[in-house]
């Protein structure tokens, strides 16, 4: 643990794997650069790997002002032991007020070691980092601490929890809810290049094996989704979903029911449990809206729900509603689209 | 060769099944509202130790922390299967986050002899994933996060099949070894009928003392507290007294423990209220659905 330093700067750990950076961080990069100007201190980015300097230039066109950079052979792949011995040596020689993570697979299990170490919090799985004042119980007034926001209770509350005496202030990040930012290739920023030293026993896992695999669909940078639930019924009738999908040149996507019957693949399911999403028009089809659902897709900018239940919690979020028969709707909603699109298309005289 | 498996458990709010108002008018947690259930992925833990215990022989150790109430979760572990079971209770772990958790489930792991660690991935009230991480740095032990495959062990060797979330990864190291286990990773076992029979009875000796004193409404202090040394060695040689720990008899530091040892708190708790939007009704006529699609057309929300 650190004290508190409102000099500190804010970090990101900018996770990458194989040269290439994680989507996440570099959302991350536009919430702490944001964080940082209301601070006024400098944005830092912990670049860990082996051969990766190249990496530090684009996490400068990101928004770091600074790229803590550690490389070592013995850190190509990630490992939880050597990755907290550098990061915990980082935060204690400059110690950072605010270190923030992707809520990764990586970051998950990375995150959680270093705040043992460092005796320090850390909130899992934030879905909103704000900047902001605290007073105790007691009266005393803590300005300028990290929100770290995220549902609990499984998506039923949401919580905003502090650290104000034992800093760095740290929080996982979930994928998806910041914006990707817009790299500036005119940024200037510095690379400090740190100095590694790790033995074999600070690695004590052996990588046998590793298997990945692109998703199939990118949720995230969908501007229109077309969601379906378990009240579309089958696989088959699926097919509804992808058809509105591609007439608007949308993307597929799916609640978790309608992942678990089986209708459509787990790179489609937005939800607690799946993507956070944000697209401009958010189609729910046949979706009751449980809570987990809606946090993952409460965010777009316009949302349209079909259901056949008037009393369906999903209406609650959405802007237009329509109760009916899915199977009469979407069909007729398709033929709206291409018909007015057609239309449209000819009134603006393109 | 024998393993000895410890597994860490925890009483949970049935999130997933919620009955009514999650939260009470003045913010607090609406309780009665939230069944208290094992939670899930630490049965997957649990079968995960239940299964190397089979294979190659051991002990299954299952500790909590958490209130008196938490002994039905660990009864629930005595029926499926767990060898042993322990509370650690204390009110002065009221508070703790994931941090002083992780600390206080340290000193009690390392009373035990144990060669691998099993946690669930993550609970279902907090879902941080985080105290088995913090509790494998405590321990100095190395971690496997994400277990989602039944483990192979040879000598002091494992192998496990862990997800990392796009994909899988095949990593071996050397015991002793903590792992979280996901949902994916086996099928638990249910309770077994005869197990049942036998743990039905089974009590802290905090447990003990309240059922003797109520009981013996009557009696003083000092008689209740005798009857309850007796009962519980009674049931001690019967093999039904479950352990029952305090940070005291852990040695703990305090400063580490509860409020004092939980570097985050709690800002602020929403219930969460849907913002009201305003809806628009749309009819399902051809009509209305193109009249909405003219909308989004204007507002520039499709192209």
């Amino acid at each position: 643990m650190i004290d508190v330093n409102r000099q500190g700067e804010v970090w990101v750990f900018a996770e990458q794997h194989g040269g290439l950076l994680e989507d996440t961080p570099i959302e991350l990069m536009s919430k702490g650069r944001h964080l940082a100007d209301i601070l006024g201190v400098q944005l830092g980015a912990m670049l860990l790997g082996d051969n990766v300097k190249g990496l530090a230039k684009k996490l400068i066109q990101y928004g770091a002002d600074k790229v803590y950079l550690a490389e070592h052979p013995l850190l190509e792949h990630y490992q939880a032991n050597s990755y907290t011995k550098i990061i915990y040596d980082l935060i204690h020689k400059y110690k950072p007020q605010i270190v923030i993570y992707g809520a990764t697979a990586v970051g998950r299990d990375l995150g959680p070691r270093i705040a043992s170490v460092t005796k320090a919090g850390l909130t899992a799985d934030c879905t909103d980092l704000q900047i902001g004042d605290h007073k105790t119980t007691d009266g005393q007034m803590h300005k300028n601490l990290l929100f770290q926001i995220r549902p609990a209770f499984g998506g039923n509350i949401i919580a905003t929890i502090i650290n104000y005496d034992r800093w760095p202030q740290m929080a996982t990040v979930r994928e998806g809810v910041m914006a990707m930012p817009t790299p500036d290739t005119a940024r200037k920023g510095q690379v400090i290049t740190e100095k590694v030293q790790l033995s074999p026993e600070e690695l004590p896992i052996e990588i046998l094996e590793e298997h990945t695999r692109t998703k199939k669909v990118d949720l995230k940078a969908a501007r229109i989704i077309v969601a379906g639930g378990a009240g579309v019924g089958s696989r088959d009738n699926f097919r509804l979903i992808w058809d509105l999908a591609n007439c608007l040149g949308g993307a597929p996507a799916a609640t978790r029911a309608a992942v678990d019957l089986g209708f459509i693949d787990h790179d489609h399911q937005v939800g607690q449990t799946g993507m956070t999403v944000r697209p401009s028009l958010y189609i729910a089809v046949g979706i009751s809206g449980a809570i987990q659902h809606q946090s993952g897709m409460n965010q777009s900018q316009k949302i349209v729900a079909i259901n056949n239940d008037p009393q369906a919690p999903i209406f609650d979020v959405a802007h237009y509603k329509i109760v009916g028969d899915l199977n009469e709707v979407v069909p007729k909603m398709i033929k709206a689209i291409k018909e007015k699109g057609f239309k449209e298309a000819i009134g603006e005289g393109k | 060769m024998a393993y000895n498996c410890v597994v860490l458990v925890k009483q949970v709010p049935d999130t997933k099944r919620i009955t009514g108002k999650a939260m009470n008018d003045d913010g607090t947690v609406n309780r009665a509202a939230l069944p208290a259930i094992f939670n899930p992925e630490d049965l997957n833990a649990l079968e995960m130790a239940l299964d190397i215990r089979d294979r190659f022989g051991g002990t299954v150790t299952v500790i909590t922390m958490g209130l008196p109430a938490a002994v039905a979760t660990l009864k629930d572990a005595l029926y499926r299967g767990a060898d042993e079971a322990i509370l650690v209770t204390d009110a002065r772990c009221a508070a703790s986050d994931t941090l002083a958790t992780s600390y206080i489930l340290c000193c009690a792991v390392k009373r035990i002899k144990y060669d691998i660690v099993l946690c669930g991935r993550q609970a279902i009230d907090g879902d941080t994933a985080q105290v088995g991480p913090q509790l494998a740095e405590k321990l100095g032990i190395p971690q496997i996060t994400y277990v989602e495959k039944p483990v192979e062990i040879e000598g002091r060797t494992i192998t496990a099949q862990r997800n990392i979330g796009n994909g899988w990864q095949k990593v071996k190291t050397q015991l002793p070894v903590l792992l979280t286990v996901t949902g994916e990773a086996n099928v638990p076992r249910i309770a077994a009928a005869k197990k049942m029979m036998k743990y039905k009875a089974a009590m802290t000796p905090a447990g003990v003392e309240q059922k003797i004193k109520a009981e013996n409404p009557h009696a003083g202090a000092d008689e209740i507290k005798e009857l309850a040394v007796q009962k519980c060695s009674e049931m001690d040689k019967k093999g039904l007294l479950i352990e029952q720990w305090n940070l005291d008899l852990l040695k703990a530091d305090l400063t580490w423990c509860g409020r004092s040892g939980s570097p985050t708190k709690v800002h602020r708790i929403q219930s969460v209220v849907l913002a009201a939007k305003e809806t628009k009704s749309i009819e399902p006529t051809d009509d209305g659905l193109a009249g909405m699609i003219h909308e989004l057309l204007e507002d520039k929300i499709i192209a």
